[in-house]
């Protein structure tokens, strides 16, 4: 098994150690309404009548998050990490556009 | 589960648990800068967004409580469901378009059916809504499919060891839904009051239907 595990991609948990020695927080939690947001822009970008982001591709994204990030981020951020990354690689957005924009909302004291 | 201790998350150990902090601020304001400038270059518009969001809040579990409670009822129904999962959803008026494939999975006497995604967090989200926060945490990713018994043990649901156990690792491109055993003693109980004993989690396996009152 030892050997294996390292073999495994990141994201492929099934029966991966120590994650399987661990008991399930089964606690609800609310969705934000970042969560719902981010959820909406997934469901908007792959509508048939876009396509700009096939599930499969959220999914290429999100595994190929450095560990750090996978392992780090919430479920949502992961999924919103993924979807900039893929927006920026299709030249739907560009990274610039992205920063200068961010850079303005700071500026502006902006509240998300 | 009170009492538990919550683990603070260390960027860059991964075996640190999943985290379930709220977003950062940074990304609170990146999801603002993709939204803004998408809206900008019209993508999408702004109202998309807000029906968007009012939908996915209009789907939750109750719509696959009434899937399986017409299955209970209509043996016809319940051919259908198992036959043509997606037709029978969209029959009773559950929007199935642009889902993935779906697989309804019946309990008996002698199997019960448990619904993992090891690989991340698939889920029939068209019939019950955005899957609870424990599917899609590390832990049960991984435990299910190694230790399901312990699992649903966890979960305090009680299966004779007679009876088998079928763990189903879902993809983005298949879903499952568990169809569950109806409960003894609802011999009398109209569809909407059999309904109200199907469970989200009855639906992924983890436990079974409530008992009638």
């Amino acid at each position: 098994m030892t050997a294996n595990r390292h073999k495994l991609a990141m994201h492929d948990l099934g029966g991966v150690a120590p994650f399987a020695d661990r008991p399930i927080d089964r606690r609800e939690h609310a969705l934000s309404h970042f969560d719902k947001s981010v959820d909406a822009l997934m469901y908007l970008l792959s509508h048939p009548s876009r396509r700009l982001i096939r599930v499969d591709e959220l999914r290429r994204a999100i595994e190929s998050l450095p560990a750090a990030k996978y392992h780090g981020l919430s479920y949502y951020e992961k999924w919103l990490q993924a979807m900039h990354d893929l927006l920026v690689e299709k030249g739907v957005l560009g990274k610039d556009e992205i920063a200068a924009r961010l850079a303005a909302l700071r500026a502006a004291g902006a509240k998300p | 589960m009170a009492g538990h201790h919550h683990d603070h998350i260390h960027a860059g150990d991964p075996h640190a648990p999943v985290a379930e902090h709220g977003p950062s601020p940074e990304y609170l304001l990146l999801e603002r800068a993709v939204r803004e400038l998408l809206v900008a270059k019209g993508v999408f518009a702004a109202d998309d967004m807000r029906r968007q969001i009012d939908l996915t809040d209009s789907r939750n579990p109750a719509m696959g409580a009434k899937l399986v409670a017409r299955a209970w009822t209509d043996p016809a129904f319940r051919k259908k469901l198992l036959a043509e999962p997606k037709a029978a959803a969209g029959e009773m008026g559950i929007d199935v378009s642009n889902t993935p494939e779906l697989i309804v999975l019946e309990n008996t006497p002698t199997r019960h059916h448990l619904v993992v995604c090891t690989l991340c967090s698939c889920y029939p989200k068209a019939i019950l809504g955005i899957p609870p926060a424990w599917y899609k945490s590390a832990a049960y990713r991984a435990r299910a499919v190694k230790d399901p018994r312990g699992v649903l043990a966890e979960f305090g649901t009680a299966l004779p060891p007679e009876i088998e156990l079928r763990v189903v690792d879902s993809t983005a491109d298949l879903r499952y839904l568990v169809l569950p055993r109806r409960p003894a003693g609802t011999d009398g109980l109209d569809e909407a009051a059999l309904a109200a004993l199907v469970t989200r989690d009855s639906m992924i396996g983890v436990s079974h239907p409530l008992s009638p009152a």
